[in-house]
């Protein structure tokens, strides 16, 4: 099994989580299979393939095919996941993903590695800040962006164990191991990580402990900040949507494009039930070259950012 | 146990699934014994059995299994005309070219239990070309999947015979098709389940021949060969004709043979309208073949009504009613 590598300064590459979850479940399990389209090491399936060398399909290069013969392994009974770059597993295969899996409605477990902007310098082609965008709109599509090393697991095993589509979002970025009083996970549902009654911080992924933070730094202030970690983006937790416009003010935070992501998922709700300010971070576009560090800093993704998001959007609230 | 021994050279041990021989299918309706044709000669007679080129150890068949196949596509093209007819809908040009495809496979060669749909052990078919659903649907409708007398509801609101099948409404159907280049890719994955388990159940795709401009086709083709995946079959309806005109007129497909030969494929020509060529290659034993099957079924759109064969406009052309009685009284 992979080790859980901790990264320098308590921070850990979900991706490690992902591999270790599914060798386990895997050897449980018989009918659990891997697909990659020459993405084994990218998506930190070396070990599985180790393990389990006749339960990995390997398409090469060619996302199309990658996708559907994840469909066809569970026509046959097994139950794969897909695994690729998301920027690739989502793009260019969006129509696979659309007929094969989702509109098929099959048992497919599609998993984006290294989402958002994880491979920063290389640039927009290999960014991933479209995919859930793109994915939302198939609606018996589950969405997970699990925000830790914890998370990662839970969300691999509810995706195991969920029969139907999902795809889970997996980032490269480190990530610090986030401490819950009550750790519990559930496909459809939020956690709230930090009460607060000025306002409602609502992220996932990369975003939840930079949040977190933020909510630090703004209750030096007075400032009273919810964090509620939507992992789920389909389905929503609507209870905890509504639970957040009760606070007056919402700000969300994603590493995706602030266009159709979980901002917009949430602004959906919001705006048809009980409408209060909104902000929704992310990125506007296509970015310019910078690592994935920097492109946060630049675009405001960061404790301070999300902070200063709040204080703006509180002179708005009602 | 086989569907059909007298094609197979022994019967394949411990194969699961209940066999449906052509003697248990559902009658197919009244206009069945209007439909049966003179004899299978006038279909096996046509130009295309010159080019065909089959192997010369073809078996020799049972001639009812032949006749029998060749009245259900006579069948599915009446049935499937009139779906069409009735809609004002649909795509009869590629309906006619695959209905003897169709045919072989479901009344000679699948092994499959209607009651059952989602038996492990069933052979899977795949339907690649997807808009051709008035065909589709006729030969699941006769096999037993669901009553024929359903096909009155197709593409009407809240049917489950959409324009392009929904395995989630409809038993029989293993993927959701329409979109081309999808089938062969998926059963790529169904192909290589089996292969992980050791199953004996076959894999058949039915494609378009303008389909194959998808590259996914080529991903997938790579793939099968690449995994030696013998009990995947495909079957090109080779009518030469897309939707806005011939295939080699847009981006040409040949020489398809080579191409997949190219590619590791096994690779038959045969004539697309006649079932005991397509019986010959379809119903042969995979095993120790080591390569998928690539069936090159030269065929002609429009296929049985001469104001249709071979004309492009019949893609989704839909007949009015002098049209249509023209056709039935052709299809005889």
């Amino acid at each position: 099994m992979s080790a859980l590598a901790e990264r320098p300064a308590g921070r850990f590459d979900c991706r490690d989580s992902f591999a270790a979850t599914i060798e386990a479940l895997a050897e449980a399990d018989p009918r659990i299979v891997t697909v990659v389209s020459d993405s084994v090491g990218s998506s930190k399936l070396n070990g599985f393939r180790t393990r389990f060398p006749e339960r990995m399909v390997n398409v090469g290069i060619a996302e199309q095919t990658l996708v559907a013969v994840g469909a066809g392994l569970a026509n046959g009974g097994k139950v794969p996941f897909v695994s690729a770059a998301s920027c690739f597993i989502t793009g260019r295969a969006l129509e696979q993903v659309k007929a094969d899996i989702a509109y098929s409605n099959v048992n497919v477990k599609l998993i984006g590695q290294s989402s958002g902007v994880a491979y920063g310098e290389l640039g927009p082609t290999h960014h991933s800040i479209e995919d859930l965008a793109w994915l939302r709109l198939f609606n018996n599509m589950k969405l997970i962006v699990p925000a830790d090393p914890w998370q990662t697991e839970q969300a691999i095993r509810a995706a195991a164990a969920h029969d139907g589509p999902v795809f889970v979002r997996v980032s490269r970025m480190p990530v610090p191991a986030l401490e819950r009083t009550d750790p519990h996970f559930e496909i459809g549902r939020a956690e709230t990580l930090a009460e607060g009654s000025d306002a409602t911080i609502i992220a996932n992924g990369t975003m939840v402990h930079r949040a977190l933070a933020a909510a630090r730094i703004l209750a030096e202030e007075g400032i009273s900040a919810r964090v509620v970690n939507m992992a789920s983006v389909n389905p929503l937790d609507e209870a905890a949507i509504a639970a957040a416009a009760a606070t007056g003010a919402i700000v969300t935070v994603e590493e995706h494009s602030m266009r159709g992501g979980l901002g917009g998922a949430v602004a959906e709700i919001v705006a048809t039930t009980n409408p209060v300010p909104m902000r929704i971070l992310g990125f506007p576009g296509f970015v310019p070259t910078g690592s994935a560090e920097w492109l946060m800093d630049h675009f405001g993704l960061t404790d301070s950012g999300i902070a200063e998001a709040v204080r703006q959007i509180l002179v708005r609230k009602r | 146990m086989p569907r059909n021994t007298s094609f197979r050279s022994e019967p394949e041990p411990g194969r699961r699934c209940k066999t449906r021989h052509l003697w248990q299918a559902p009658a197919i309706g009244a206009d069945r014994r209007q439909a049966r044709p003179a004899g299978i000669q006038s279909l096996r007679s046509g130009p295309l059995s010159r080019e065909a080129g089959l192997p010369p150890s073809v078996p020799t068949l049972k001639n009812d299994l032949v006749a029998e196949i060749a009245a259900r596509a006579l069948w599915i093209r009446r049935r499937s005309f009139q779906m069409v007819f009735e809609a004002q809908q649909g795509h009869p040009g590629g309906d006619f070219s695959a209905a003897d495809i169709l045919a072989t496979l479901f009344f000679g060669v699948l092994r499959y239990d209607p009651s059952q749909p989602r038996d492990p052990g069933r052979d899977r078919f795949v339907m690649s070309k997807g808009h051709c659903t008035g065909a589709f649907y006729s030969v699941l409708a006769a096999s037993g999947y669901f009553p024929e007398t359903e096909l009155a509801t197709y593409m009407r609101p809240q049917s489950r015979l959409n324009g392009h099948p929904n395995r989630n409404y409809l038993p029989g159907v293993e993927t959701n098709t329409g979109p081309l280049g999808h089938g062969l890719p998926v059963a790529t994955g169904i192909a290589i389940a089996g292969q992980m388990d050791g199953a004996d159940y076959r894999t058949f795709v039915l494609t378009g021949d303008g389909e194959l401009q998808e590259g996914s086709n080529w991903e997938a083709a790579l793939t099968a060969a690449h995994r030696k995946l013998e009990r995947l079959s495909v079957v090109v309806d080779r009518n030469r004709l897309q939707q806005g005109a011939r295939t080699e007129e847009t981006a040409s497909l040949d020489p398809l043979d080579e191409k997949w030969r190219a590619f590791g494929w096994h690779v038959e020509v045969v004539d697309g309208h006649d079932p005991a060529q397509l019986l010959a290659v379809l119903g042969a034993d995979p095993r120790g073949r080591g390569k998928p099957l690539c069936v090159i079924a030269n065929t002609i759109k429009g296929r049985g009504v001469s104001f249709m064969q071979d004309q492009v406009s019949w893609h989704h052309g839909v007949p009015n009613r002098q049209q249509f009685e023209q056709a039935m009284a052709e299809l005889v």
